[in-house]
């Protein structure tokens, strides 16, 4: 294998893998904390990605972009915390089921209302827009490389925030026993729209991280979401360490399945027939993945003790 | 005696129907029908595994893809027999449910809504990858099925064909569920464990009943090919999987004629909204988040109330 070839699909593979962590980090705690399914993540990720074309295109500034992406996803989570799924805690998962599917048709459409059926394109903020060499010969845009960095903040960030804090303490006691903590005098229902509008900037941030990545659209949320979903369910549902080994996991398999699969399956089978499997064996390889794991151990590679 | 009359008069009126769309001069309408009773046979055949098995697929959509191409892929290779194509589909949904149930069943509550959705995904990766039938752009069928001497290229056969195959479905649902069978699956959601320690096999249960599910809804998808005279990856989006369990719960779960109720309600609804504006999704949107904040009543449950009540 081309080593050069390989350096730029592993990168593309951590990029991809980042930025499931961001969605997959959000989701697992709100789950893993409020027992609440939220279909409707992948929206927020997608409003992320709106709010930064609106601003960064107002502004032609890409921190004004990013921040008022954090701002605006932040307090939509709150609002529909607030008004609606807060209500959903103590029912069973058909009624979550049932609202943030309603929530991802509302979004959707309010994303067509506002901004068009069409695609936005984003250009890449000017300080980031040249390459790096990587390896001799190999350069990579320098974007994908602070995306990365970026992802691996955060991801640092939220560990120590859960780990080291006050708030992470109080995070991880409601997990475990939510009755618990409301007796010992904390607002279990503010914290809990905290987690929640944390949660949603997560998703916020990568929606706006990937705003010039890809191009920006209704419906851009659902297809990120199902692979969340993919890297919740392997990594363990409510594990945020999990969340994190298994978004990694995923982001390489799929970025390299994509990359090299095609290519190998060209060398051992008829071309005619390489062809046709190649590209449906490669995006399917993350959902095998996902059966083999769960064949194995059905509760996810770590398993969260709650949940 | 009246239950079983009041039953023989709604299925008079549902034969009839056709001939009223063409009295009215509104022949639209008996395709409109089709669409509601291929949607009102996959949403009670989910109500088999999320009403009485309670178990949420989110990957239903993918069995309505399975039974599509099965007509699409034998139709574009010539065969237009019906039946050949209702038994590709049956065999081949009843595998596909077999394989990932076996692993989707290890699991539970949210990781199996995750576990199907994901499986769900995976067939429509695949549709969107055979680039011989279509791939992303879907395939049309140039030939209409046939069934003995019937062409079901004809609205109203094929809205009569439909219409068997849901009394027939209703039927071996209601034996199906009324049986041990039945009652196994609805003790086992209500206490799983206590089912285990009387001795019964409730993997083997829900795993037949996931199953047949699956095979029920392969057919609902050969009707909707039938219907549209069209296969297309987008048959098995996630939304669709979505909107049958919105279905279910209209309808009120755990009742099968409730999915059939349910699935009348959101097509008429989604049609009726889409009559108003073109941001209908918006509204029925609203409509579904109001629906799970208050507290629930199915419109069966509903209907049983005011039916108990009188």
């Amino acid at each position: 294998m081309d080593p050069i070839l390989l350096a730029t699909q592993a990168l593309n593979g951590l990029q991809l893998g980042v930025m499931l962590f961001l969605m997959a980090a959000g989701m697992t705690l709100v789950f893993g904390i409020m027992g609440l399914i939220n279909l409707a993540h992948g929206s927020l990720y997608m409003a992320g990605a709106y709010a930064m074309a609106a601003t960064f295109g107002a502004t032609g500034s890409f921190l004004a972009g990013l921040g008022a992406a954090l701002a605006a996803v932040a307090v939509l989570g709150a609002a529909m915390e607030y008004a609606v799924l807060r209500r959903l805690y103590a029912r069973d998962h058909l009624d979550q089921v049932l609202a943030t599917f309603g929530f991802i048709l509302v979004f959707n459409e309010l994303a067509r209302m506002i901004w068009g059926p069409a695609a936005l394109f984003l250009t890449v903020p000017a300080a980031l827009s040249h390459t790096v060499e990587i390896l001799p010969g190999a350069p990579y845009p320098a974007y994908r490389l602070a995306v990365i960095g970026a992802g691996i903040a955060v991801a640092i960030a939220l560990y120590l925030l859960i780990a080291r804090t006050r708030l992470g303490m109080l995070i991880r006691a409601g997990a475990s026993n939510r009755t618990m903590v409301s007796a010992l005098g904390v607002d279990i229902g503010r914290l809990y729209t905290l987690v929640f509008a944390l949660g949603a900037a997560l998703a916020g941030l990568a929606g706006a991280m990937a705003g010039p990545v890809l191009s920006v659209e209704p419906g851009m949320g659902e297809p990120v979401l199902i692979l969340t979903l993919v890297v919740i369910v392997v990594g363990g549902i409510g594990s945020i360490r999990g969340a994190f080994v298994a978004a990694l996991l995923i982001g390489f398999i799929d970025t390299i399945g994509r990359a090299f699969l095609p290519a190998l399956l060209r060398d051992l089978l008829a071309p005619s027939a390489a062809n046709a499997v190649g590209p449906a064996l490669a995006s399917m390889l993350i959902y095998l993945t996902m059966a083999v794991v769960l064949a194995i151990r059905p509760q996810g590679l770590f398993a969260a003790r709650t949940g | 005696m009246v239950r079983l009359l009041s039953w023989a008069a709604l299925l008079a009126a549902a034969a009839l129907l056709p001939f009223a769309a063409d009295l009215a001069g509104q022949g639209y309408y008996v395709g409109f029908a089709t669409r509601i009773l291929v949607f009102a046979i996959a949403a009670m055949a989910l109500d088999l595994v999320l009403g009485y098995g309670g178990l949420v697929s989110l990957g239903h959509a993918a069995y309505l893809g399975i039974g599509a191409y099965a007509v699409g892929i034998w139709t574009s290779h010539g065969v237009t027999a019906a039946p050949v194509h209702w038994a590709t589909a049956i065999a081949a949904g009843g595998l596909f449910a077999l394989l990932t149930g076996l692993v989707a069943l290890r699991t539970a509550g949210v990781a199996f809504i995750m576990i199907t959705l994901a499986f769900a995904q995976m067939l429509f990766f695949l549709a969107v990858s055979l680039k011989g039938y279509g791939g992303d752009d879907g395939l049309t069928l140039w030939d209409t099925a046939r069934l003995g001497p019937l062409d079901l290229g004809d609205d109203r056969t094929l809205y009569w064909v439909a219409l068997a195959w849901l009394v027939l479905l209703l039927l071996l649902g209601r034996r199906l569920v009324g049986a041990r069978f039945g009652l196994v699956l609805l003790g086992a959601r209500a206490n799983e464990r206590r089912m285990r320690a009387m001795g019964l096999e409730v993997g083997r249960h829900r795993l037949l009943a996931y199953v047949l599910s699956g095979m029920a809804t392969s057919i609902a998808g050969c009707l909707l090919a039938h219907t549209t005279d069209f296969v297309s990856p987008a048959y098995m989006n996630w939304q669709v999987s979505g909107e049958l369990v919105v279905m279910v719960i209209l309808g009120g779960i755990g009742t099968l004629y409730g999915a059939i109720v349910g699935a009348a309600a959101l097509l008429l609804l989604e049609e009726l909204l889409a009559g108003l504006t073109q941001h209908w999704r918006l509204i029925l949107g609203a409509i579904l988040i109001a629906m799970a904040i208050l507290p629930r009543r199915g419109l069966a449950t509903l209907l049983a109330a005011i039916r108990g009540r009188s």
